[in-house]
């Protein structure tokens, strides 16, 4: 019988650097409100916990995921020309064809790597970081870029208060390589199609609807287990992590989620109030700040959990770069 | 099987926990929006509690139909194992 052969594989992954953008514009909720919403600060915050987020003006989903990747590739130390894959996690791509992946590596500078866009959704970034690793691990690819980057205002009725709102624009991206010890865990992940209606774009208007409620109750009720079993899945205790990076969906999530699974000693992501929620960014661009802000340490343990429409969730334990 | 007394009083406690209401504040006539200042998240949590306490399933579809205390000890009472 013919066997073929296979890559040489290496030991393990590692993200070697995160990197972010948001564009320059700041929009508070006195904005939202000035422009006619229906709506108050206190109802704003106490329900989704934003205070501000960033709307896009000049920029592209392109051009934020091109800034976001420089950063991570200088924080990373490699090369641009070292990339040999490229994997865009969005849902807001303004074209269907042809996807941004390969545009974005030819913006940045690198030459012919594979290259694709992914859909996830809210859980994209995390998906897509199981994917570079899972490339490397397979030793079909030595380094990867990982991208979330999401241009929601084009997608968001900016007078709809359970969208207009929370729903706003920015880009994280990380650099992932091969290492000599596992350094990405195992990922837990997962869907439920029976409730694909609860977060989906109306297709006459484009523009997103969801029902709170409905991602409320899912979330609250399942994300605090996909939590523990991503940490058990990494051999490691939630009492070990050092940071946990929930989805930035909505303050009352992440603090139920994060009660749930209890982690003591980790500093949770709360990047929804100044950022609000930028579904597949929202991952990476937390994470990139908190370690630019010296919040979590090198080396030390990171979960990450991604959830959204679909629905669809991932969730994963790194050690921080 | 709970009495009404006893799904009330367990209102009362779940609505402590999730929203903070005082439990002296729990009576059937309240509602919970405008009288006990329980917004529509918070009923999510407070119905999953309940389901959990009572055996009993409410979909998010019943919850616009459960307006004040009284509603839900009802839902409860017709509706648990």
């Amino acid at each position: 019988m013919t066997t073929l052969s296979t890559a040489p594989r290496p030991a393990g992954s590692r993200v070697a650097g995160f990197g972010h953008y948001q564009p320059p514009t700041v929009v508070t909720n006195a904005d939202i409100i000035a422009r006619g919403v229906e709506t108050n600060d206190e109802w704003i915050q106490s329900r989704v916990g934003i205070a501000e987020r960033r709307f896009a003006m000049d920029e592209t989903m392109l051009d934020m995921a091109e800034a976001a990747s420089s950063k991570a590739l200088a924080n990373s130390g490699i090369a641009a020309t070292d990339i040999d894959l490229v994997i865009l996690a969005t849902c807001t791509s303004e074209q269907q064809v042809p996807g941004g992946a390969a545009t974005l590596a030819s913006r940045l500078g690198i030459a012919a790597p594979g290259a694709y866009d992914l859909n996830a959704a809210c859980a994209g970034f995390v998906y897509g970081l199981t994917s570079a690793s899972n490339a490397i691990i397979a030793g079909q690819a030595r380094n990867v870029l990982v991208v979330g980057s999401e241009k929601l205002t084009d997608y968001v009725d900016l007078f709809d208060r359970s969208t207009g709102i929370i729903f706003a624009d920015g880009a994280g991206a990380a650099v992932v390589t091969v290492s000599d010890s596992a350094r990405i865990g195992p990922v837990v992940w997962g869907s439920d199609g029976d409730n694909a209606d609860a977060i989906v774009t109306d297709p006459v208007s484009v523009t997103l609807r969801q029902e709170g409620q409905t991602v409320f109750r899912w979330a609250t009720s399942t994300m605090g287990d996909v939590s523990a079993r991503a940490c058990a899945a990494a051999g490691i205790e939630p009492s070990d992590l050092a940071g946990f990076v929930p989805h930035q969906a909505n303050l009352r999530i992440i603090d139920l989620v994060a009660k749930k699974l209890g982690a003591a000693n980790a500093v949770v992501a709360r990047d929804i109030v100044t950022s609000g929620n930028t579904s597949s960014a929202s991952i990476p661009l937390a994470l990139s700040k908190m370690l630019e802000r010296g919040e979590i340490g090198s080396g030390t343990p990171v979960l990450l959990v991604g959830f959204g429409a679909g629905l669809t969730y991932a969730a994963q334990v790194i050690l921080a770069p | 099987m709970a009495s009404t007394e006893e799904i009330l009083a367990g209102l009362a406690e779940i609505l402590n926990e999730v929203a903070d209401v005082a439990p002296e504040d729990v009576s059937v006539e309240k509602s919970f929006t405008d009288d006990l200042d329980v917004d529509s998240l918070s009923m999510v949590e407070v119905a999953m509690a309940a389901e959990e306490k009572f055996g009993v399933k409410i979909p998010d579809e019943e919850l616009p139909k459960l307006k004040t205390v009284g509603d839900a000890v009802s839902y409860i009472e017709s509706n648990h194992s």
